[in-house]
């Protein structure tokens, strides 16, 4: 019943498309501008979000499920990363004492 | 303008507002409550989407599972205000250019994009009940589904034995 509406009134494709593009980019933003390794791994997750919410935007515009099933696996991907890159993430302050991005750089020459 | 649409971009706006909070505000803790947020946003959209089941199964996976390990991590972790780090702010200046350059570039370039024309009712509107999404899971996509299962087995083997102490991964 939504959909009808919705494609009858202006609300376009285009609008998703634009929408999930600002929130890509605002994710982009966060891992350039923050240095906390923990907020730089959430604004990946956004990242990951905005990709979803396109897709589910074309399954429904394009009226299949198929991208929605693509939708299960981004989300198994995103929470498989998650778990191992918080435990990678406590090894490293257990180690360095510290989140900051910079400060990892004992690997450096 | 329809009733609907000022819905969309209502949604649209809080869901972007509540992304750059994330962004911006300084304290992790309220960070992570933004993107709880912006979560809970983002499945409000999905419903708006005709997705009504993936509006529930990233309230429970997202906002409910990730979010609570990463409260977690920050929690463990204590950190508080005082010593988060801080880029300077000649790094924030070009972070801040760069994208906005990826914005605008993205958007020109899917402005000459063009659509497929948008096909109604193809499965009379329920493409997005469990119904239908099991269906074509369980059929269609199986072999990632399984799949998907190995990659589970390893991310938790993985971060069990990231977890343990130093000298019993070494004995």
């Amino acid at each position: 019943m939504v959909l009808a509406t919705m494609l009858k009134s202006g609300v376009s494709l285009e609008f998703y498309v634009i929408l999930a593009t600002i929130l890509f980019t605002i994710g982009v933003l966060g891992v350039l501008i923050r240095k906390n390794a923990i907020i730089i791994l959430m604004c990946v997750e956004l990242m990951l979000n905005a990709v979803n919410l396109l897709m589910v935007a074309f399954s429904t515009y394009h009226g299949t499920g198929d991208a929605q099933v693509f939708v299960f696996f981004i989300m198994v991907v995103a929470a498989a990363e998650a778990t191992v890159g918080l435990s990678i993430l406590v090894l490293l302050y257990r180690n360095r004492k510290t989140v900051d991005v910079g400060m990892f750089n004992k690997l450096k020459g | 303008m329809s009733s609907i649409e000022i819905i969309a971009l209502a949604l649209g706006a809080l869901t972007i507002a509540s992304a750059l909070m994330v962004v911006l505000s300084m304290h992790p803790v309220r960070s992570v409550l933004y993107l709880i947020l912006t979560f809970f946003l983002i499945s409000a959209n999905y419903v708006l989407l005709n997705a009504q089941f993936l509006a529930i199964v990233n309230i429970v996976v997202y906002a409910g599972a990730i979010m609570v390990l990463f409260l977690f991590v920050l929690m463990l972790l204590n950190l508080s205000k005082d010593n988060e780090p801080r880029a300077s702010n000649i790094m924030k200046l070009a972070a801040s250019l760069a994208a906005g350059a990826l914005v605008i570039v993205l958007v020109a370039a899917l402005k000459d994009a063009i659509y497929l024309p948008v096909v109604e009712n193809v499965q009379g509107n329920s493409q997005g009940l469990v119904e239908n999404l099991g269906q074509l899971l369980f059929t269609k996509y199986v072999l990632p589904f399984e799949t998907s299962s190995v990659l589970f087995i390893a991310a938790m083997v993985g971060a069990v034995l990231l977890s343990k102490k130093e000298k019993q991964i070494i004995d």
